[in-house]
């Protein structure tokens, strides 16, 4: 049983990016809400609010969540309501919004960074680390053909739209048929469903539903090595990259066989952890070891002065706990065939 | 990049593209020029013979340093072993195990053996190599392959090749910033096609050629650029298509105040003198006034020379002052051009709507992050990159201090490779000892309506010291 959307057919006739491109200064928009503004997606950023975008609540250090902007709506904040119509629509992305209890937020224009700490987990999930080495080392840019799978709650699929838009085209597939009607309505509410087609298939079984396009294929499923061979299919003839991401060493082991046999080259594991470093200002207290009769006299009489008997310095301290592990990445180069 | 069905002309390597070499981990920035010597390693090789080959060929590297196609069969090694031991008790380093000289060895290259056959030979005057574990004897083929296996890959240079080639090889020119970190920083900057980009770098246009890969040609990067000329030989590497160029601007630091106050002068419509001094430092004017006279001085010399076989002063005269006038129009055109240019990227700059700033090097990121967020939208992201941390502390302070800015965070990565083979699998002995630190952060609209600056649950207040004195 496949089902497929497929939405390439953007409801815009012409894709904005166009308007840019021809046009080397963008309009600066004055006054309130102007019609020809371009809408929010996730892959261009537009200067105000709208009816329809998804705008990420910004309440506070590592505190955001994200809102679907609709007329007549309100969201509950720990700060109080925010009314849509007037606190939101019209308003600049940026902006400052107080709350009906008198506290303030930030409301920032959507990114898939912003979207990868704020989204409804239906799934474990990529985040901004791994995504941001996947991105490089898989060679993504604008025009690349990419396959994936699983879709899983998009994280990675945001990510590699933004970097493959206007041009590139991803095929994602996902086995778990909610999840991917799911993840197929997230890419329309947020715009980039052009550039996109989500299968609900078996990717070990049934691959990726394209063969011979793809310039880059991203695993991340239980068992990659048995999905091995279809990423080769799906890739172009004159090569590429593939990624897999596994948590576990023994898949990774299976993977890096299978790559090999299919002729892969290049193989590459590894692994990569993000450390925050918390800016914090410390207080030092110096020692007194009383007075010092060794010392001359006019010497002493300078020092009379209150002593000083702290050093405050700014400095950084670790988090307590970080992750410690999320998966290792094994990249290959598919070879010309 | 978006090739759909079969077109494989961008694939194969033209005269004057821009290629990387790859021996193992070893990468080299290239260019592709007929009957040019290039350095690889130690060696001198002409690229002639890779010309109308696809990407990622290997060739061996034949006498003269012409490139041979290698072929397949070569690449398969026959050097499969027969026998190994169980364990290494009865291997002792009595330094007699290979009977072959390093003088018989050199004599085996002088006769043309081809790196695998000197691997045999080796391993055929190895006393010990049988007795070694199968492990053991894949690592003494991997290790001699890579001393006397003559090979040298042909690769399309990208963001991923070249950040690790400057890392490996020249890591001091892009003030080591580790292929993974400019990675965090592409991503966490958001920048993608159509975005209007403000670039501030000094690691060798390295950071700017991937701002522009990631950009594919859509929307405008601009480089900010400290001294006289923006520095980046590290973009000519990357061998973009020639309309990548388009998206590129320039724009001197130096007049960053002035476009701020509303004071730059771009506008002049009929460059004469003094309006160009205006625009251009008068430094540029006195160099470009040195230059012309270190070219003029030769010509002059064996002008004069020459004038003494050739009879007319007066045509001399004339040829010199005609001459003279171009040279003046020529530097003319020039600052002309200059100055067109950043009047061009002086208007990007004015609607203060970038999408995004991204800022790497050697200067002190504090002022240079202060003065460019001015020319951020709000809600954009910010990333600054240091090889110290400490810089990144104080920007970090003041960005508090003087707000329109949220989600800061400072991080570095941690990278580590690992050896992935059945039964052996670890990480490698060898890591990374750092990548660099990264400050980022969204720009938000600045509330002129009271003191910024609020410290609001991001970083506790510090526990007074029961011990201490306060007074003092």
């Amino acid at each position: 049983m496949v089902s497929e959307w497929s939405w390439r057919q953007s409801p815009r006739a012409t894709p904005s990016y166009v308007q840019k491109i021809f046009c080397p200064f963008r309009m600066k928009l004055t006054g309130f809400v102007a019609v020809a503004e371009v809408n929010m997606s996730f892959v261009e950023y537009s200067d105000h609010i709208q009816d329809g975008d998804t705008a990420i609540i910004y309440l506070g250090h590592d505190s955001m969540m994200p809102v679907k902007v609709q007329h007549g709506a309100q969201t509950q904040t720990r700060y109080g309501a925010i009314r849509h119509s007037t606190d939101l629509i019209g308003k600049p992305y940026g902006s400052k919004v107080t709350c009906s209890k008198g506290g303030w937020v930030h409301v920032l224009h959507p990114t898939p960074e912003l979207w990868t700490v704020t989204l409804p987990h239906r799934t474990q999930i990529l985040y901004t680390t791994d995504i941001a080495m996947i991105t490089m080392m898989l060679e993504l840019r604008p025009g690349s053909i990419v396959c994936e799978s699983g879709t899983g709650s998009g994280s990675l699929s945001h990510a590699i739209l933004r970097t493959i838009a206007p041009t590139g085209h991803l095929h994602t597939v996902e086995f778990h048929q909610q999840r991917a009607e799911m993840a197929a309505q997230e890419f329309k509410e947020h715009r980039v469903d052009h550039l996109v087609t989500v299968r609900n298939q078996d990717v070990c079984k049934d691959g990726f539903g394209v063969v011979g396009v793809a310039d880059a294929v991203f695993l991340d499923i239980p068992s990659p090595w048995e999905a091995v061979k279809h990423a080769k299919a799906a890739m172009k003839k004159q090569g590429g990259r593939v990624c897999s991401f596994s948590p576990c060493i023994e898949q990774v082991q299976r993977t890096c066989e299978a790559l090999a046999d299919q002729a892969f080259e290049e193989i590459s594991t590894l692994e990569v952890l993000l450390r925050v470093h918390d800016v914090r200002t410390a207080s030092l207290p110096l020692p007194d070891f009383g007075s010092d009769p060794t010392e001359t006299p006019e010497k002493t009489a300078a020092d009379s002065a209150p002593k000083q008997t702290n050093v405050t310095i700014k400095t950084t301290t670790p988090p307590r706990e970080i992750p410690g592990h999320t998966g290792y990445l094994t990249f290959a180069t598919k070879p010309r065939t | 990049m978006a090739d759909n069905g079969d077109d494989d002309s961008h694939c194969r390597i033209k005269e004057g593209d821009y290629v990387v070499l790859k021996r193992g981990d070893i990468f080299k920035a290239a260019q592709i020029q007929l009957k040019k010597k290039v350095i690889f390693e130690k060696q001198w090789i002409y690229l002639d013979n890779a010309v109308g080959h696809f990407y990622r060929t290997t060739f061996e590297i034949g006498s003269g340093g012409t490139l041979l196609l290698k072929t397949p069969k070569e690449m398969e090694s026959s050097t499969a072993a027969k026998e190994a031991g169980a364990d290494n008790r009865n291997i002792v380093d009595d330094g007699k195990s290979q009977k072959l000289t390093r003088d018989d060895i050199e004599m085996l290259k002088e006769q043309g053996l081809k790196g695998q056959e000197i691997i045999q030979q080796l391993i055929d005057n190895s006393s010990t190599f049988k007795d070694k574990t199968e492990y053991a004897q894949d690592k003494y083929i991997k290790k001699k392959k890579k001393k006397y296996e003559n090979t040298v890959t042909i690769l399309k240079p990208s963001c991923r090749i070249l950040a690790m080639m400057y890392h490996g090889r020249e890591p001091g020119k892009i003030c080591h910033l580790r292929h993974d970190t400019l990675a965090q920083m592409l991503t966490l900057a958001n920048i993608h096609a159509g975005s209007k980009v403000l670039v501030f770098e000094t690691c060798s246009g390295l950071v700017l050629g991937a701002v522009m890969e990631r950009m594919g040609g859509f929307g405008s990067v601009i480089q900010m650029y400290p001294g006289g000329e923006p520095l980046r030989p590290g973009v000519d590497y990357f061998g973009f298509p020639s309309h990548f160029r388009d998206m590129l601007h320039e724009f001197p630091i130096c007049h960053v105040n002035a476009l701020l106050t509303g004071t730059l002068n771009t506008k002049t419509k009929d460059p004469s003198i003094d309006s160009e001094k205006s625009v251009l430092t008068a430094k540029d004017v006195q160099q470009d006034k040195a230059d012309v006279k270190q070219q003029g001085s030769p010509e002059e010399q064996s002008r004069e020379a020459s004038s003494v076989a050739n009879t007319s002063d007066d045509q001399e005269k004339e040829d010199r002052e005609k001459r003279k006038e171009a040279k003046a129009q020529e530097r003319k055109a020039k600052l002309e051009e200059k100055r067109k240019k950043m009047a061009a990227a002086a208007a990007l700059l004015d609607g203060r709507n970038a999408d995004g700033l991204v800022i790497a090097g050697r200067f002190h990121p504090c002022p240079v992050l202060l003065g460019l967020l001015k020319f951020l939208a709000p809600s954009r992201p910010f990333v600054v990159y240091s090889q110290h941390k400490e810089p990144l502390i104080e920007c970090y302070t003041k960005l508090k201090e003087v707000g329109g800015t949220v989600s800061l965070r400072l991080t570095d990565t941690w990278l580590r490779h690992y050896q992935v083979m059945p039964n052996r699998t670890h990480p490698l002995l060898l890591m990374s000892g750092g990548g660099g630190y990264l400050l980022s952060g969204t720009t938000v609209a600045v509330d002129h309506s009271k003191p910024a600056g609020s410290l609001r649950a991001e970083e506790p207040a510090p526990k007074r010291l029961k011990l201490t004195n306060t007074e003092g």
